[in-house]
Parts: structure tokens; sequence; C-alpha cells
């Protein structure tokens, strides 16, 4: 009985300490990043690995979803007479749910996993060891600039999804099914407010901040072995996963 | 030349990304950059029924403004619309809101006046009619059948048989 309770006591220790130290690894990261001097250089180099070569499989994947929203929206708007709507339901869902998440889990597969075996395989040779040795405060070296480029590139990202999802679905909805032109536009034109594009605003940058935070913190503490690493990065994927769409209902709820 | 050519590449990226963000924001969400083109007039209702921010204004099924404030004047409701320059209004003109199709879009159409003197900027539409409230409009109907049926005998009823037919022609 006592052994029991004494397992579900640390169990619960061990969460919250975690927890915590995830907490201060953030706080750590973002003060380091106002700290002179501000490595500008890095964060060119991180746009380039989390923009640029995210940048074609966002536009895949954005014009794919864009045109199975053509055929899904027409599908259903069908029902109701309504396929003049199909351009206002496409872009009202692009702009505030599909775009940031979908973005964001393209950023996730595409760069955070491996950010996460970078810091990883970096820790497991020893060379984050080697910074700190060499004086270099190794959380303002390699997470700081991270976590700078994933806030500029994470809201640009969308922005590209959204328009070519829109694009992907003008071409299957007029195109192929038949909707004026005329009314795909102007059904969008009255629907969207500013609201629309600002609230997928702030969901791909507190997106972008999730999933750099939890990659580089996985890979950081990844334990130095060969499975420690490949296990930092599954968990930092499926983290980021969960804790994209736990904070999007949050985000949802608050700003409808 | 590595390094310059990942700064060309970010470049380009950046770009695409505010261009897209920009048509986002000003195209879709009617983000004004240059400042706010066209002048205001406002209009008093009983009731805007439904009618938001954003919503077009119409002449003859042409879109020439939008809706831009909502507010409350005294038990009225007070409505600002953003018009375009190039749009003059008399100061007989009458704005209605009307709603298109099933699904109740909402907008404001403004019947043309023919008065000489037009509304200046920030001035207001005198002539203003609210909607038909249908709810309402059901109520007093059924409410007139009700009554009738109150008083008994057939002659009362055909009474308001008729003046259901005069409401209807309304």
């Amino acid at each position: 009985m006592l052994f029991l309770l004494s397992q579900i006591g640390r169990f619960t220790l061990r969460q919250l300490s975690e927890m915590g130290r995830i907490f201060l690894f953030l706080l750590s990261a973002v003060g380091l990043a106002f700290r002179p001097p501000a490595k500008l250089r890095l964060v060119v180099y991180h746009l380039k690995t989390i923009g640029v070569d995210s940048l074609s499989v966002v536009l895949l994947s954005g014009f794919f979803t864009g045109m199975v929203m053509g055929f899904q929206f027409y599908y259903s708007l069908r029902k109701f007479n309504a396929e003049s709507w199909l351009g206002s339901a496409a872009a009202l869902s692009l702009l505030r749910e599909l775009g940031p998440v979908l973005s964001a889990f393209m950023v996730t597969g595409r760069t955070g996993s491996a950010m996460a075996a970078e810091l990883g395989t970096m820790r497991a040779t020893e060379q984050i060891d080697a910074l700190s040795s060499m004086a270099i405060n190794p959380v303002k070296y390699l997470v700081s600039p991270r976590i700078i480029a994933s806030l500029i590139a994470m809201p640009l990202l969308t922005a590209i999804f959204d328009v070519v999802g829109i694009f992907g679905a003008y071409i299957i909805g007029v195109g192929l099914l038949g909707v004026s032109s005329g009314s795909y536009f102007a059904g969008m034109d009255t629907s969207v407010v500013f609201q629309d594009v600002y609230s997928g605003f702030v969901k791909s940058l507190s997106f972008g901040l999730i999933i750099t935070w939890v990659c580089c913190y996985k890979g950081f503490n990844a334990p130095p072995m060969a499975t420690g690493v490949s296990k930092a990065t599954t968990e930092s994927v499926v983290l980021s996963f969960v804790l994209v769409l736990v904070w999007d209902y949050f985000l949802t709820s608050i700003m409808l | 030349m590595n390094n310059t050519r990942t700064e060309i590449a970010v470049g380009i990226f950046v770009l695409i990304g505010i261009l897209c963000l920009g048509y986002l924001a000003v195209r879709l969400g009617k983000l004004e950059v240059l400042g706010n083109q066209g002048y205001v007039v406002y209009a008093d209702f009983a009731s805007v029924a439904g009618l938001k921010p954003g919503d077009p204004i119409e002449i003859a099924g042409v879109k020439v403004g939008r809706v831009e404030t909502l507010s409350l004047a005294g038990d009225r409701a007070r409505l600002g619309f953003r018009m375009n320059a190039d749009v003059k209004l008399q100061d007989d003109v009458i704005a209605s809101i009307r709603s298109r199709g099933l699904i109740g879009d909402k907008f404001v159409l403004i019947s043309p006046g023919s008065s000489d003197k037009l509304i200046p900027s920030g001035g207001k539409i005198r002539e203003t009619e609210s909607p038909p409230d249908i709810i309402d409009l059901l109520g007093k109907l059924i409410g007139g059948d009700l009554t009738s049926k109150g008083g008994g005998d057939k002659g009362g009823r055909d009474k308001t048989a008729g003046e259901k037919g005069s409401n209807n022609g309304q």
C-alpha cells in the first residue's frame, strides 16, 4: 500500500518537475533572445531551414487541401442549393483553421523533427558541452535563433498556405464544377472579415513557438545515445501535434 | 557564395510570404493601409436586424460602400456608412435594410433621390426604412386569427380574413 502511494507520488513529482523544466527552458530561450549580441546571421540561416525548406511541402499540401475542400464543400453545399457559398466556406475554413494547423503539422514534420534530431546528436556527441566549455551559452546559440526564425516563418508559411488553398478550391469549384467565378469571390469578400485573418495570424504565431519550443527541448535534453536521439525525435513530433491541437482548441474558443 | 545564396532564398521566401499576408489582410480582411478612402455618412434605424460591419451598401445592385460602424444613438441604431468617393448622395435618398436570399445575407439598399443638395461627409441620411420583422408579421397574422376566434361567430371570421388580405397587400 505504502509502495503504491510512493509510486504515485514519485510519478506526480516527476511530471511536475518535467513541466517546470520545459517552462524554464522556454523562459531562458526567450530571455536570451533579447540579450545582445543579436545573432542575425543565425536567424537568417534558420529562416532558411524552417521557412524556405518547408515551402515546397506547404505549397503542395495547401494546394491539395484547397482542391479537396472544393469538392467537399461543393458536395455538401449543393444539398442546400448554396454552391455559390463555396468561396466563403473554403476561405473561412482555410483562414481560421486549416491553414494554421496544417502548415504547423507540415513544419513539425519537415523541420521540427530535424531540429530535435540535430540537437539530440549534438548532445550525444558532446558538442553542446563543448559550446558551454567555450563560454558560449548553448541555449542562446542554438535555441533562441530558432525561436525567432519560427516566429517569423510560421505566419508567412500560413499565409502562403491560405492563398494557395483558396486558389486550389477555386480551380476545382470554378474550373471543374461550374460555380461562377464572380460568386466565388463575392461570397468570400462579404463573409471574410479582418478578425478571421487576424485569428489565423495569432494561431500561426503561437504554433510556431510551440513547435520550436517542444522540438528544441526534446532534442536538447535527449539521452546521449542513438536510441535517445530517435526517442527524442518521435516524442517531439507527437507532443508538438498534440499541443498544437489542444492549444488550437483554446485559441478558437477564446477568439471565436 | 553559399551564404549569399541562403540570404537570397530567405529574401524570396519572406517576400512571397509578405505578399500573401498582405493579400489576405488587405483584400480579404479589408484592412485599410493607405488611410480610409471615401467619406462617411450616418443613418439612424429603428432596428438593424442582424446587419454587421463590413456588409455592403448598394445602389441599384451595385456595391458603393460598406457599413463601418454600428452604435446606439438614444433608442435607435446609428450606422456609419463608408461610401466610395465617386458616389454622390442627394439629401433625399432613402436607405433601407434588405436581405438577400433565404440564408439572410443583409445589405443596405439606397434608393436615389432627386434633390439638388448633396449629403456632405459626416452628414446624415434622413429617410430610413427598417426591415420588416418576419416573426413579428407572423405573430400579427396569427394573433389576429386568435382574437377573431375569441369573437365566436362566422361574420367576425370573414372580417379577419379581409384584414389579412389587406395586410398582405401592403
